[in-house]
């Protein structure tokens, strides 16, 4: 059934349809046994039943045979009875009449004696089982009174042929309806093995660069297995546009400062005067700076969002991220200014994330207010229904609206492309955002002001 | 083959009552290399003469075994076989009775030894029973006249038709119907027994056998004997085996089945208890149903179609041939009480008649 072209992988966990099969087949064997059982149990009781009523039949006859002559105990033993009996065709018969006294009238000596009060009973004769019943036929005539006994029975013979042939049938039967289920049974594990074959075609046909998610209609029991397997190729596919935009970004974005320091180190080579030397030197120092900087937005947006996707979320306090996000504002971004105020509640606000992408994230939006923005810049941390955000707040006129939308994408104009920023904060940001199920969003403040936030939802019960 | 013949004086006759004496086969043949490896004693009610060539045929195909045939009178053989089988003393090999009612209580006493062979199971179920007791002849009861005595437009085909003859006062067949004594006989009383379970005209058969003073004697041979010599006019109720036997050396003697049934006996074989050699003795039952058996009886008429002594009755309904079931309805008419009914039914028809000292056979 197995689609699955690798030999290491085919076959490994066992076969669906052996197992399958495997339990079918146990069932049925359960089931067989249960239905032999209680057919040859049925088919004794059967047997036991009518052949009984044989011998009840050939007594009463032999019983009503019984006439009294001259005072003597008669019996023309009727034909018909041993007709009746010779109905269970192999099996020896044997049969006696008593009188009141016990003593023998007819029929055949030295049987065992028949236990008081029992109709039936169960015997042997010349070494063979045999079921005999009594019946008796009371006299009350003026020159006879008392008790004819009649004994009859015979071996079991028929017996264990019709309880033998009962069960043989059932089980034939129910051997017959188990192929029949067995066959049903086939085509039902097919039929609801073929979805899964539905999904191992659908992904043998795509193109290896193919990492959209399987769009196959599939039931219910293994929908969270496609799920898996889509969250898996998404995940796959995010990291595989990670690695994508990291090398396009790193031959964009540093192709042409490293150029320059290139030529300024040339430069440097064929300058004589050591006041210019000194000034090109400075200037490769100002450029490698940036480079630096440059390569660490790189790197952190692809670790951030690398991070976001595959590091398990835990429970943070926001308070504390945004606490250790000002701690590491690069100090060179101040420049001298005013840091940034802190607002932040008494009580912790808990959310379910990567401590490391949302210092990250916070370092990012506040070294931008900093950098770009108006004094005085706050950062707090507020709760808002089943939100909470960091806020981050300046005096100044922020991103205009129009660039709104496009301000958390890579390299925006808006969030200033420059020989000192590769444009990366806050679509580092926006990723973290989206990584915490939460977004980027943007106010203007009131009156004035520009207020940029992160929202991510609350911790699943709160604070704690 | 036939060296070692004797034939012994008849130590019993018809009267002695079985009980007192101690029986003895009536006679005895060997068949078979004297110094073959292996040797059973079959006991059987079927005269030498007759069977003694089935049995050339069994050792001739089986020159390993010697066959130790002793012929007994059936009620004798039956006293016997019983007593050994209630001691427990070895008996014989392979018994063959055509008294198969005691055949059957024989077996129901659980005397009898289990035999299976592909052969014995083709068998059909009337001819096999338990495995133990199995119908090795066919053989129809009939009845014979003497065609120099009996007109042909008188001859009888039916029972209806020997009421009818008999029935006349003073006929020329009073006194001159001959049957089985069935006191004596076991096969007799067998026949007459099953006759009275067939069909109502025994009743009738029997009165009719009363006011024409039928004779009830003993034995096959004497009777069909009897009808050739002209003793007897008519005979009932013989055996089609040695009837027709006589009836190649007697041109005089007329083989009759009764068109309306006839009784077809199945002698019963069956290997005892306590037979020394089953093995051998189950050989034997395989070749006497096995089709060389089979051919080697028919010569002896002893397997017949019983169509060929009835052809009349050829496309009438299958219900003319009524074979003997071996079945245990055959005891009821061993039962000590069924058995003084039906005797003293018997005796009160009958007239007594004359015995000599005969060999009693069947």
């Amino acid at each position: 059934m197995s689609q699955i072209a690798d030999p290491d992988i085919a076959g490994k966990g066992g076969s669906l349809t052996l197992r399958l099969a495997l339990a079918f087949a146990l069932i049925f064997a359960l089931g067989g046994v249960a239905v032999a059982v209680a057919a040859f149990s049925y088919g004794r009781q059967a047997a036991q039943q009518s052949f009984d009523r044989l011998l009840v039949g050939a007594a009463d006859q032999i019983a009503r045979s019984i006439t009294l002559q001259d005072g003597a105990v008669s019996v023309d033993l009727p034909v018909g009875a041993f007709e009746l009996l010779s109905l269970a065709p192999n099996d020896r018969v044997i049969y006696a009449v008593y009188g009141p006294d016990g003593g023998l009238i007819t029929g055949y000596e030295g049987l065992e004696a028949f236990p008081e009060g029992r109709r039936f009973h169960d015997a042997t004769f010349a070494g063979e089982p045999i079921r005999a019943i009594r019946v008796t036929r009371p006299f009350a005539e003026q020159s006879y009174a008392g008790t004819v006994v009649v004994v009859v029975g015979h071996t079991l013979r028929a017996r264990a042929e019709m309880a033998a042939q009962i069960t043989r049938n059932a089980v034939i039967a129910a051997g017959l309806v188990a192929l029949v289920m067995a066959g049903l049974a086939v085509l039902a594990v097919r039929a609801a093995l073929a979805p899964v074959n539905r999904v191992g075609t659908a992904l043998h046909g795509r193109s290896p660069q193919n990492l959209t998610p399987l769009d196959v209609a599939v039931p219910r029991e293994i929908s969270s297995l496609v799920q898996a397997l889509n969250r898996f190729m998404g995940r796959l596919d995010r990291q595989v546009g990670i690695m994508r935009n990291l090398i396009a970004d790193a031959s964009h974005q540093l192709r042409t400062p490293i150029a320059a320091l290139r030529v300024q180190a040339e430069l440097a080579e064929e300058e004589n005067d050591p006041e210019a030397l000194r000034r090109i030197v400075q200037r490769i120092h100002a450029r490698a700076v940036n480079l630096s900087h440059l390569t660490d937005q790189l790197l952190n947006h692809a670790l951030i969002i690398h991070r976001a996707d595959s590091v398990p979320l835990a429970r943070v306090d926001l308070r504390q991220v945004v606490i250790d996000a000002i701690e590491h504002v690069d100090h060179a971004v101040l420049d001298g200014r005013t840091p940034a105020m802190l607002d932040l509640p008494e009580d912790p606000v808990w959310c379910d994330g990567d401590a490391l992408s949302l210092i990250e994230a916070t370092k990012n939006l506040a070294g931008n207010a900093l950098r770009h923005g108006v004094d005085p810049v706050r950062v707090s941390v507020a709760q808002e229904g089943d939100r909470a955000r960091i806020l981050v707040r300046d005096a100044g006129p922020g991103i205009p609206r129009d660039y709104w939308d496009e301000a958390g994408t890579r390299f925006a104009r808006s969030s200033g492309v420059s020989a000192k920023s590769a444009g990366l904060g806050l679509a580092i940001v926006q990723s973290v955002a989206a990584a915490h199920h939460g977004r980027l969003e943007f106010r203007t403040g009131t009156p004035s002001g520009f207020e940029a936030a992160i929202v991510l939802p609350l911790a699943e019960n709160g604070a704690r | 083959m036939m060296a070692g013949w004797r034939m012994l004086l008849p130590l019993i006759s018809c009267l002695a009552a079985p009980a007192l004496a101690q029986p003895v086969p009536e006679a005895t043949q060997d068949y078979g290399r004297s110094d073959a490896p292996f040797a059973i004693l079959v006991r059987s009610t079927t005269d030498i003469a007759l069977f003694g060539p089935v049995l050339d045929g069994f050792v001739a195909a089986n020159p390993d075994i010697r066959v130790d045939y002793e012929q007994w009178g059936s009620n004798d053989l039956y006293a016997v076989s019983l007593a050994e089988c209630r001691s427990g003393a070895e008996t014989a090999d392979l018994l063959i009775s055509s008294a198969v009612d005691h055949q059957v209580k024989l077996v129901n006493d659980g005397c009898a030894r289990s035999h299976s062979s592909p052969l014995t199971e083709a068998l059909p179920a009337e001819a096999n029973w338990r495995d133990e007791l199995f119908g090795i002849t066919q053989e129809p009861a009939v009845m014979v006249y003497n065609s120099d005595l009996v007109p042909a437009q008188e001859a009888p085909r039916t029972r209806f038709d020997l009421i009818d003859l008999l029935r006349p006062e003073g006929s020329r067949y009073e006194g001159k119907v001959a049957t089985y004594d069935i006191e004596e006989s076991g096969l007799g009383y067998l026949f007459a027994f099953v006759d009275a379970q067939q069909a109502t005209t025994f009743g009738s058969l029997i009165e009719a056998f009363a006011r024409s003073r039928a004779v009830s004697t003993c034995c096959s041979a004497e009777i069909i004997d009897g009808v050739a010599s002209g003793q007897y006019v008519l005979a009932y109720n013989v055996l089609g085996s040695y009837a027709l036997d006589r009836a190649e050396q007697a041109d005089n003697l007329v083989v009759v089945a009764p068109q309306d049934y006839t009784l077809v006996l199945s002698r019963g074989a069956m290997i005892p208890r306590n037979a020394p050699n089953p093995v051998s003795a189950g050989l034997l039952l395989d070749f006497l149903v096995s089709d060389q058996g089979r051919r080697a009886m028919a010569a002896e008429h002893l397997y017949g179609d019983a169509t060929a002594v009835a052809p009349d009755s050829l496309g009438q309904n299958e219900a003319v041939l009524r074979p003997i079931p071996l079945s245990p309805v055959l005891l009821v008419g061993l039962d000590r009480q069924k058995r003084a009914h039906f005797l003293a039914l018997w005796r009160d028809t009958f007239a007594r008649p004359q015995r000599g000292a005969t060999t009693p056979s069947e």
